[in-house]
């Protein structure tokens, strides 16, 4: 029995379209996997649905009858409840409290207590947990909280659940926990959205699996009918039968070898890793979506600093505590997101371009405006940044002209070291070809390239070598005639030794 | 237990501890007069503190209410001298006006999305400025109900006299536990306190809660301001300069955390009671400094503030093992 039914579903955002007539079913007694990589569309599509966004074009029906939810809260009634990754209740009330907020049973208008603990006992038996609810939420580890957290969802809506990532941050033995508790809700009825990119999960848990790709629907399909090459060939949008073909870069010859991560890792973020770069060397970082290709390029800058293992380049160790000092080692780092973490959105092109250069002088000895003028002109020039002069706040600036500012802040300090972090994400396609133009350009002066991306064509096209990346491990490195989009899926789908839940 | 509740049990350990050292030094410190006295003389404290325990909880504070206070002596004195009004419909006024006030404060908090430090912070120097306005000199208050009013007390065994204002203060600190503690409007002060954006997702209604938080701050402040003026039978402008900022530390010493989300009236009157005892024992002692209440206040606030983040750090320490 369908319970949701979701039809040409659109969301249109300035710039992009989100979601492009998107369709998707929920069965009632079934774990629906919803997957797709950064910007699939997953979370526009749950926000549409849980009421945070209003949809543009589209139907959902729920029931039979057609809903358009404006709030959470009016989802919630209309049946729909949602789960986040993080935790979507208060620590500092009580297990009764945050379970039966809003809904407390009073006696004379004042809350009745011992019925709140009656109350909540009751819920939580149905999902086999024995806790002390008048100890404070906070207290309990994240699983607990996150099983609270559901029976909370389900009680208030019991139609569908939403979970987004509800494991994330959680254990194996949690994880089976909430599995179980999901499974029983299941069995009772329910039709559940989980939302996930740890792949052993889903095919652990699901029944059906619906893949979404730059705000389209790629196919839904029974979990057991699907193989794991299939799924990652839907979510990455390449069948081998197109292939490109690795053309590597003019043999450069041997590289002299420049830096070396021995050992590095950080709990809860990277496992220990080993990598060396040569000089003008591209290594490329292949993974999925949260497979620890972010974290390793963090732990390398000094954002997230290696609890274990050390640095070296030629001339010794280096200390990479801190983005400072990983600036100082000839470091450079430009990031997945540039708008929050990459460009000053309010200041003008030219100061954005100075910024990393000016830092590192010191504020005592202020570069000199002609020479501020005469950098700017030049990077809007060499990289040829589409503005109305050096003054625009970047803000104002496209994507990929923001991208480019980004790239000159850290070519004007000469870096020999830069990492790229999804260089071409939201850019448009011209500015994309520009782009990879200008990492051959600067690895043919001799700078070497960390590159991490979605796109494997792009990670193809650059890398001299490939580490690829599961579950915050580094599991393969290709070389050479080895990199193409086979091995590096291949690579990615085969099975890890050990499976969670 | 809950850890939240461990910086209040250190609060009551604390106030025993230090009563029985006052009391070893000074047995006169258990006779009811003492007691009836400690209650009477910080009563305008005590029920401006229940207002402000509300208003930390939810996450904000009002640095306001100490103007308040002063302009609410000065209103009753003004409206006393000038008007033929009864002094009760002179205090149904006064609450009107200060329940007004601070019902104002919120919306502006809320509206526009304002710190709360800096919004109060206005209300302070507008009630102060207010204050001034209606008069620059102290008013006396001689009417005859107000004679009532503070010759009101019921003589407690030991010859102690237990005023109305102190019963006053006492009430005040019941209805205030069962508004934090018994409503769902006190589950929602919690709940913003705890997290505003995460309260919205429970179906907190923000926007009513925080109005409805100072609004009933201002009512506490106008009670207190009743209450101060009785204490003094006077209406001064400069009166409880700085009031704001003891009602702060008595809710702070009460082990409220000062971000909000946690904590409990009860602790607030320990906090109250905390600080006249120490008023107390400098009063007994008589050759000490009354700056000495100052320097003990600081260091308790120090202790209870490196107390809370002792604890927090225990707790994530525990949630991360």
């Amino acid at each position: 029995m369908t319970l949701l039914t979701v039809r040409s579903l659109t969301k249109v955002f300035p710039g992009t379209k989100a979601l492009d007539g998107v369709d998707f079913d929920l069965r009632a007694g079934e774990i629906h996997a919803l997957l797709g990589e950064n910007g699939a569309g997953k979370s526009t599509l749950i926000k549409c649905l849980t009421g945070a966004y209003a949809r543009d074009a589209g139907t959902v029906t729920l029931d039979g009858r057609p809903i358009a939810p404006r709030s959470t809260v009016e989802a919630q009634d209309l049946g729909i409840g949602t789960v986040y990754q993080e935790v979507n209740l208060l620590p500092n009330l009580t297990v009764a409290q945050n379970l039966l907020f809003g809904r407390e049973p009073r006696r004379f208008g004042l809350i009745d207590s011992r019925a709140l603990r009656r109350q909540a006992r009751e819920v939580l038996t149905q999902y086999g947990l024995d806790l002390n609810v008048d100890r404070d939420l906070g207290s309990y580890s994240v699983a607990i909280q996150q099983i609270v957290a559901i029976a909370r969802a389900v009680a208030l809506s019991g139609k569908v659940l939403i979970l987004d990532e509800p494991t994330a941050s959680l254990d194996a033995r949690e994880v089976g926990m909430v599995f179980e508790v999901v499974r029983g809700l299941r069995d009772r009825g329910l039709g559940i959205v989980f939302v996930s990119h740890f792949l052993d999960q889903v095919f652990a848990l699901t029944d059906r699996i619906t893949v979404l790709r730059n705000g389209r629907r790629i196919v839904t399909e029974d979990t057991a009918a699907l193989d794991r090459m299939r799924l990652i060939e839907h979510m990455l949008g390449r069948a081998l039968e197109d292939e490109v073909m690795h053309s590597p870069p003019p043999a450069r010859g041997p590289r002299a070898p420049m830096l070396r991560f021995a050992g590095m890792g950080r709990r809860g973020a990277v496992e220990p890793f080993d990598l060396a770069v040569g000089q003008g060397e591209v290594v490329g970082l292949a993974g999925l979506l949260g497979s620890g290709r972010t974290e390793t390029a963090e732990t390398i800058f000094g954002l997230r600093p290696a609890q274990t293992g050390s640095a070296a380049d030629e001339n010794g160790p280096l200390r990479l505590a801190s983005p400072r000092a990983a600036i100082a080692a000839g470091f450079g780092f430009a990031p997945e997101d540039r708008k929050t973490d990459g460009i000053v959105a309010d200041l003008t092109l030219r100061e954005n371009v100075v910024l990393g250069l000016q830092a590192r002088r010191g504020w005592m000895r202020p570069i000199p405006r002609a020479e501020q003028n005469r950098l700017a002109e030049d990077y809007i020039k060499r990289l040829d940044i589409r503005t109305s002069g050096r003054e625009k706040p970047v803000g104002e600036l496209s994507g990929g002209n923001q991208q480019k500012v980004v790239l000159a802040r850290w070519l004007a300090m000469n870096p020999r070291f830069l990492i790229l972090d999804e260089p071409t994400r939201g850019i448009d396609v011209g500015a994309h070809a520009e782009i990879l133009h200008l990492i051959h350009d600067l690895v043919e002066r001799g700078m070497s390239l960390l590159v991490i991306s979605s796109e494997l064509d792009e990670l193809i096209a650059v890398s001299d070598r490939v580490i690829v990346l599961r579950d915050r491990r580094h599991v393969a490195e290709l070389t050479g005639a080895e990199i193409s989009g086979e091995t590096i899926m291949r690579a990615i789908a085969a099975a890890p030794a050990e499976g969670a839940a | 237990m809950n850890t939240r509740a461990l910086p209040l049990y250190v609060t009551i350990a604390i106030f025993a501890l230090a009563w029985v050292v006052c009391w070893l030094q000074f047995p006169a410190m258990a006779s009811t007069r003492v007691i009836g006295n400690l209650l009477t003389d910080n009563a305008y404290l005590g029920i401006v503190a229940v207002g402000m325990t509300l208003v930390i909880l939810s996450g904000g504070i009002d640095l306001s209410v100490g103007s308040v206070i002063a302009f609410s002596g000065v209103f009753i004195a003004v409206m006393l001298r000038d008007t033929g009004l009864h002094p009760l419909a002179v205090f149904a006024l006064l609450l009107a006006l200060t329940t007004a006030f601070g019902a104002a404060m919120g919306g502006l908090i809320h509206g526009l999305a304002m710190p709360a430090f800096i919004v109060t912070l206005a209300g302070m120097f507008l009630a102060r400025g207010a204050a001034y306005l209606l008069s620059i000199d102290s008013v006396p208050i001689q009417h005859e109900f107000y004679k009532t009013l503070q010759g009101a007390y019921w003589l407690m065994p030991g010859k102690g006299r237990l005023t109305l204002i102190g019963v006053l203060m006492l009430a005040v600190f019941v209805l205030g536990m069962v508004v934090a503690h018994r409503t769902r409007f006190g589950a929602s002060v919690y709940a913003l306190g705890g997290g505003e954006a995460t309260a919205r997702l429970m179906g907190v209604r923000q926007g009513r809660t925080t109005v409805l938080v100072y609004a009933f701050s201002g009512l506490m402040a106008g009670l207190s301001g009743i209450v101060f003026s009785i204490y003094t039978g006077s209406g001064y402008s400069l009166a409880t300069v700085g009031t704001e900022l003891t009602a702060i530390a008595c809710v702070v010493i009460g082990g409220t955390l000062l971000t909000g989300g946690a904590g409990y009236v009860i602790g607030t009157l320990v906090g109250v009671l905390t600080m006249g005892l120490i008023q107390t024992y400098i009063v007994f002692d008589g050759s000490l400094s009354s700056w000495w209440t100052k320097i003990v206040i600081g260091i308790l606030l120090l202790a209870f503030i490196l107390l809370q983040k002792g604890l927090v750090r225990l707790s994530q320490a525990r949630m991360a093992a």
